[in-house]
């Protein structure tokens, strides 16, 4: 694992240096403030509903940078300088998977809070949602390293990626948007559970993604 | 230090090479000739682990370092902090890097962004990322591209100095290189 933090870091002050990170939370304000404008100010239906949008826009906050995850890092040949060092695929990808995480859970959740309060959502769902994110970032996280793993060098990536992770993301939009609800743990513990499996699998599958990728 | 056994190289579904055997041992370096296309930097990167082999088995132990035609250096960052990241990988002293871009006279550009380097300087930059590297064995891949005359004595110095460190080198090149080499295939002989 020596050299598994150098490069995380690495990916991090990318990201930061790009500009990487203010995204998610300009993207989440944004579509808060825009969302009133759209359905109407209507208190009871933002409560109802600003919470699941939220949700559907932390979602697609995490397949923003997808082309610019593994890709760019394939084809300049920083993978190849990595395994030649003795990394394996799977290291390189679980520290892509931090990094991303790092670069857009934190934000995310940081930028939840004053987009709850332009949707004017009360204390007790601005927590659940905080909560459910904190659970199910690191899944969206994961899956934004898998689908950029799986299309890295192809034409039209970004649509490509969008297309293969919206599957594998309902689970994790029904049980974070079903947590929302007052006395609704068993949807938090799937959440988790759905977390858990993409965390672990991504990794692996995304380190033969790139294996296969490269011959 | 290094056996590659009866390797075959297949790329696109085409046959580029068979039956390759040779052995490269501490203090010797190889030179790897031929035309384009004959399989030159996918040996390389079948040695390096990057690439499996059609049939055959390379057989390497210790440490290598790579340079190819990738830089692996992040366009944006200042070239010092580019290289750093390499070592801070390697676990390596940073002020082996230092002194490999003095070497190789990088010094007066270590704070201009990577992205405004020249191609020779870029190529030179991968240079001194190998020659700081202290892997034992060195890959490599046209190394001589893009640089001046100038350059290139500085590259054969720098192979001399590690052959007499004890290390080996492969280096794929159709130029003439100011390096006495031990050995040299010619890749064409075991084109199919």
């Amino acid at each position: 694992m020596r050299g598994w933090w150098p490069f995380v870091a690495r990916d991090l002050r990318l990201a930061w240096s790009g500009g990487g990170l203010w995204l998610p939370l300009v993207f989440l304000l944004l579509v808060a403030s825009l969302y009133p404008f759209a359905v109407g100010p209507d208190a009871r239906l933002m409560a109802a509903t600003g919470g699941g949008m939220l949700w559907i826009a932390a979602l697609l906050a995490a397949l923003l940078p997808v082309e610019r995850l593994i890709a760019p890092d394939a084809q300049a040949g920083v993978f190849d300088q990595l395994l030649v060092r003795g990394k394996s695929d799977e290291m390189i990808a679980l520290a892509k998977m931090t990094a991303h995480w790092i670069g857009f859970g934190p934000p995310l959740m940081l930028a939840a809070l004053p987009a709850s309060a332009l949707l004017k959502l009360d204390g007790g769902l601005v927590a659940r949602l905080e909560i459910g994110l904190a659970l199910g970032t690191p899944a969206l996280a994961a899956l934004g390293v898998l689908v950029a793993a799986l299309t890295s060098g192809l034409r039209s990536a970004g649509a490509l990626a969008g297309l293969l992770a919206l599957p594998l993301a309902i689970p994790v939009l029904i049980f974070g948007a079903g947590a929302l609800h007052p006395g609704s743990d068993a949807a938090l513990k799937f959440l988790a559970a759905i977390s858990l499996l993409l965390v672990a699998i991504t990794p692996i599958a995304a380190g033969a993604a790139m294996r296969a990728a490269r011959e | 230090m290094l056996r590659v056994e009866e390797v075959s190289c297949v790329r696109g579904g085409r046959e580029v090479f068979t039956d390759l055997s040779l052995a490269v041992a501490t203090g010797e370096s190889l030179l790897v000739r031929g035309p384009n296309g004959v399989g030159k930097s996918s040996l390389l990167r079948m040695i390096a682990g990057l690439l499996p082999c059609a049939s055959g088995r390379v057989r390497f132990e210790g440490t290598l370092a790579l340079a190819d035609e990738h830089p692996a250096l992040d366009p944006g960052r200042r070239l010092r902090e580019a290289l750093a990241l390499w070592s801070r990988v390697d676990g390596a002293d940073e002020e082996r890097i230092d002194s490999a871009l003095s070497r190789f006279g990088l010094a007066p550009l270590v704070d201009v962004p990577v992205r405004m380097l020249s191609t020779g300087q870029r190529k030179r930059a991968l240079l001194a990322r190998t020659a700081a590297s202290g892997a034992e064995l060195w890959l490599l891949d046209e190394p001589g591209n893009g640089l001046d005359a100038a350059s290139l004595s500085v590259l054969g110095a720098e192979m001399d100095r590690h052959l007499s460190g004890g290390g080996a080198i492969i280096v794929a090149s159709h130029l003439d290189l100011p390096h006495g080499f031990t050995r040299s295939i010619d890749l064409a002989m075991f084109a199919s």
